[in-house]
């Protein structure tokens, strides 16, 4: 779902594309910052709430949690490893606050169009041209990086279903070879198309 | 600018293989004038590099290109001003998520605020009858519909040439006539590199590739007759 934009009014559809990228950054540097289980629960808690609000309840359990499964069996398995290793509050506290970051992510390119956070970046970037930076390109890398997320899911579909036509399901490297060779592939079309098109000359 | 004349003089091409050099395209010479022109040929004979060469997504290894009188290897940007190119797979082509997103970014060289550019985008959307896809995400398009926003991508900085590579080949037959169709009809010089062909003698001209050479060249009807022959 992450870089999917939903057309909606909510209030955080409304809310200026540059705010919300300040509070995403603010809210990453403040579960650094502040630290134990208690912080994450409620980072998370209010990552939960505001992606229940932008996409409605129906939405957000049948989409949003389908499309984060890879992402929830990650953390499942993370969890696992930190409770083992660091205590259940170590683990809490980590896999808190990643599910809380990758919601908030989600929060944030469902509500928000690409072309408008290009346009956010690159204002908000524009002060460092004077040192040689390029603010264009910046935003141009961040939009496609948010846009390369659901392309990437599709290739993965796609390869599974071939191995699975195949008979290969089961098969790590009937599936993860040809994947990897599809992703870089595409990358490299991608680049080629942009490259085309003078995007970013 | 006044020459309007896309031309390879001794142009090779070879591309570092795991077992040294492997040669696509022999001491290429061709002057290139007409609206329409097709390169058609057998998979793997140089067609795309031949055509890639006048955008500058390929390089020759030796030789010279020139489009209109400048060269794609020093002065790139202003060729990709003038060439537009659009791919077999529109799918790589198409990189923003919503239709109208994906126009405007090949506007925002020419347009800086968002609102001219979004006008401006949905100008070009109605231009090709594509007005009710703007807001629609291009994962959700069919086959045809991805291919003519991906052409309306290209064209909305109106270049003086198009290069289509390929462009109907992932197509049904429907949405392979209406495309050639578009192309044919483009106020644009095109240089179409195609597999079909009955579009491909609908062209002025074609040139026929083939084991990296130009072995036939002439008008297009003529050149497909000769390909049909001798495939």
């Amino acid at each position: 779902m992450i870089g999917d934009y939903r057309p909606g009014t909510t209030w955080m559809h409304r809310l200026p594309a540059g705010t919300k990228l300040v509070a995403l950054f603010a809210i990453g540097i403040a579960t650094l910052v502040v630290r134990g289980p208690l912080a994450s629960m409620a980072a998370l808690a209010v990552a939960i709430v505001l992606l229940i609000w932008s996409t409605g309840p129906t939405s957000f359990l049948g989409t949003v949690l389908r499309s984060l499964r890879g992402l929830l069996i990650m953390v499942a398995l993370l969890f696992a490893w930190q409770a083992w290793q660091s205590g259940w509050p170590r683990a809490v506290e980590t896999v808190g606050d990643i599910l809380a970051l990758a919601l908030l992510a989600t929060v944030l390119t469902v509500t928000t169009r690409v072309d408008d956070l290009l346009e956010a970046i690159t204002a908000g970037l524009r002060p460092l041209r004077r040192v040689g930076l390029d603010a264009d390109r910046v935003a141009l890398t961040f939009a496609l990086t948010i846009r390369a997320i659901p392309a990437t899911l599709e290739l993965a579909e796609e390869t599974r279903r071939a191995a699975q036509a195949r008979g290969l399901e089961r098969d790590p490297r009937a599936r993860l070879t040809p994947f990897v060779i599809r992703v870089v592939a595409r990358a490299h079309d991608t680049g080629a198309a942009l490259h085309a098109r003078g995007v970013g000359d | 600018m006044s020459e309007r004349t896309i031309r390879l003089e001794q142009v090779t091409v070879r591309v570092p293989v795991a077992d040294g050099d492997l040669l696509i395209l022999d001491t290429t010479s061709v002057e290139l004038t007409e609206q329409r022109i097709a390169l058609i040929g057998p998979n793997g004979a140089g067609k795309s590099t031949l055509a890639r060469l006048v955008n500058g997504l390929a390089t020759a290894t030796s030789g010279r290109v020139s489009v209109d009188g400048l060269d794609p290897r020093t002065e790139g940007r202003a060729v990709r001003r003038r060439v537009g190119f659009t791919f077999t797979d529109p799918a790589a082509q198409l990189v923003m998520p919503t239709v109208l997103e994906d126009i405007a970014l090949s506007l925002r060289r020419t347009h800086k605020h968002r609102a001219e550019r979004d006008e401006a985008a949905r100008a070009v959307l109605r231009t090709y009858g594509l007005e009710d896809l703007a807001e629609r995400s291009v994962h959700a398009l069919s086959g045809g519909q991805r291919q003519l926003v991906a052409m309306a991508g290209v064209l909305a900085i109106e270049p003086d040439i198009l290069v289509a590579d390929e462009p109907t080949t992932l197509l049904d037959l429907r949405n392979a006539r209406m495309i050639g169709d578009l192309l044919l009809g483009l106020r644009q010089r095109l240089i179409l590199v195609t597999h079909d062909l009955e579009l491909a003698a609908r062209c002025e001209r074609a040139l026929l590739v083939d084991g990296g050479r130009v072995v036939a060249d002439g008008p297009a009807a003529e050149v497909v007759e000769h390909y049909r022959a001798t495939a």
